[in-house]
């Protein structure tokens, strides 16, 4: 294997390139991202960079600057030719390739309806920051979040940190309830409505109002309003839509790979023969978890899959057997001065007890169950108790056994 | 080798903890605590991997 490259410039891409240093590779090694920046981290933008305490060039990744890499960013793949070994890149050139790690992501989905107008956002890339930023510096007074995920739920608690007015509008009954239950949920929208934000959950966007369509061309037209699903209006300055992402497998279409639900692998990150995928956009059958296929968009993930597909990659080279890739999922989420992290795969009917700490005071431990096995644990300024149970996690722990230890 | 954290940077998330928790620890009171600055050479290949997976970049080896 003397070329390989690493589609997606992104935290999962950069860990693959990096691995394949480490493990010997030292033939061609080239990273292709649509974005122009230099690979940068990407949790800080709801936060710090949206808060505007932390400017681009202090998130860019450290390998970024390190690794020996051919760069070519600003360019998307637009097409995988498997037979040719050929990729190829939005300015008509293709690359060759012996070896390719596919780490391209997912993006934002949108809401139909809303492509026109300039002050709708998503929230994905430094570039969407900027534009969300640009906007509150010209004097966006009220924000309307579209979905209590982690992204909406962290840009509420930024821009309440702003000084801005915020409605939170969610279809669901609690905030994170399909992540987190709705018990633990309701924990989270108490939080928010503690820092003054307007939190309306189980209701739907039924359309949005504007004003200037057809005017200011190029400029796009801005939604004034938020019609909601009971007919209430929401008048708003700005809206950020965070509906969760769909993985970016448009430019593999016909490529052979199996897509569903993004690039399907096997249990060691083998898509293809010589072909790997890691991070958001892969799928695999997960052995933690009896090989049910599934797909994690979490930061820690890209890192531990992108370089487990490297190696599975220089292996493949070597005419060796890969190793399958077990994952215990684990994530972070700042909001105001609390901390969430959850480890586990968790079911929003999974059994939940808590086993620290209390939702009053905000800090507290719970463990979640079903059929008798612990699933996870989620702590709120308590990250300690999630690493102790998080190791347990992998290991499978009896849920009795759990309580009884914990006091519970 | 000397570990050396930033603490200015650390948000006790955590994971070094949990890859090596001969090392790294945060207590009850949510701080972490650099158990070892001057841990032995065999404790490396632990410590990489907890610089290489905190979320903040916090974590570095000086030697």
């Amino acid at each position: 294997m003397e070329r390989i490259v690493v589609v997606g410039a992104s935290l999962a891409g950069l860990h693959a390139a990096e691995a394949l240093r480490a493990g010997g590779f030292d033939g061609s090694l080239t990273i292709v991202g649509d974005e122009r920046p230099l690979p940068y981290d990407r949790p800080p933008l709801s936060k710090q960079v949206l808060a505007g305490t932390q400017q681009l060039a202090e998130i860019v990744l450290r390998q970024s600057s390190t690794i020996d890499v051919n760069w070519e960013r600003g360019v998307a793949a637009t097409g995988l030719d498997l037979s040719n070994r050929e990729l190829q890149l939005a300015d008509s050139r293709s690359l060759g390739f012996d070896g390719i790690v596919i780490a391209v992501g997912a993006a934002p989905r949108r809401l139909p309806g809303t492509e026109t107008y300039a002050n709708v956002c998503e929230l994905r890339t430094d570039e969407d920051v900027r534009r969300l930023r640009a906007l509150v510096e010209a004097g966006a007074r009220h924000v309307t979040v579209v979905g209590a995920g982690f992204i909406g739920c962290e840009v509420a608690a930024t821009c309440r940190g702003l000084g801005l007015d915020v409605t939170i509008v969610e279809p669901l009954p609690a905030p994170l309830a399909r992540v987190l239950g709705t018990e633990v949920g309701h924990v989270v929208a108490g939080l928010h409505v503690e820092h003054g934000v307007e939190v309306r959950l189980g209701i739907g966007v039924s359309s949005f109002e504007g004003e200037g369509e057809g005017e200011g061309e190029g400029e796009g037209s801005r939604c004034t309003g938020v019609r909601l699903s009971d007919g209430s209006l929401v008048e708003t300055d700005v809206v950020v839509v965070g509906i969760g992402v769909i993985p970016n497998t448009g430019w593999l279409e016909g490529s052979g790979l199996t897509l569903d639900d993004g690039v399907v692998c096997d249990e060691t990150t083998l898509a293809a023969p010589g072909v790997v995928a890691a991070g958001d956009v892969a799928r695999w059958p997960n052995p933690t978890y009896g090989g049910e296929l599934m797909r994690v968009e979490h930061w820690e993930h890209a890192i531990n899959m992108g370089t487990h597909a490297a190696r599975r990659l220089l292996a493949e080279a070597r005419g060796e057997p890969g190793e399958p890739f077990a994952a215990v999922p684990w994530f972070w989420s700042d909001q105001y001065d609390r901390k969430l992290q959850l480890a586990g795969r968790v079911r929003p009917d999974d059994e939940v007890a808590l086993v620290a700490g209390s939702y009053a005071e905000r800090r507290f431990c719970v463990l979640y169950g079903r059929e008798g096995r612990v699933t996870g644990v989620l702590a709120m300024n308590m990250p300690a108790k999630v690493v102790r149970y998080r190791r347990a996690l992998a290991d499978g722990v009896a849920w009795a056994d759990a309580l009884a230890d914990a006091g519970a | 080798m000397r570990v050396v954290v930033d603490f200015d940077l650390c948000e006790s998330n955590a994971v070094c903890m949990g890859i090596a928790p001969e090392v790294f620890e945060v207590r009850d009171d949510d701080f972490l605590y650099v158990l070892q600055e001057e841990p032995d050479e065999s404790l490396r290949p632990k410590i990489e991997e907890a610089v290489a997976r905190c979320p903040k970049q916090a974590i570095s080896i000086e030697g």
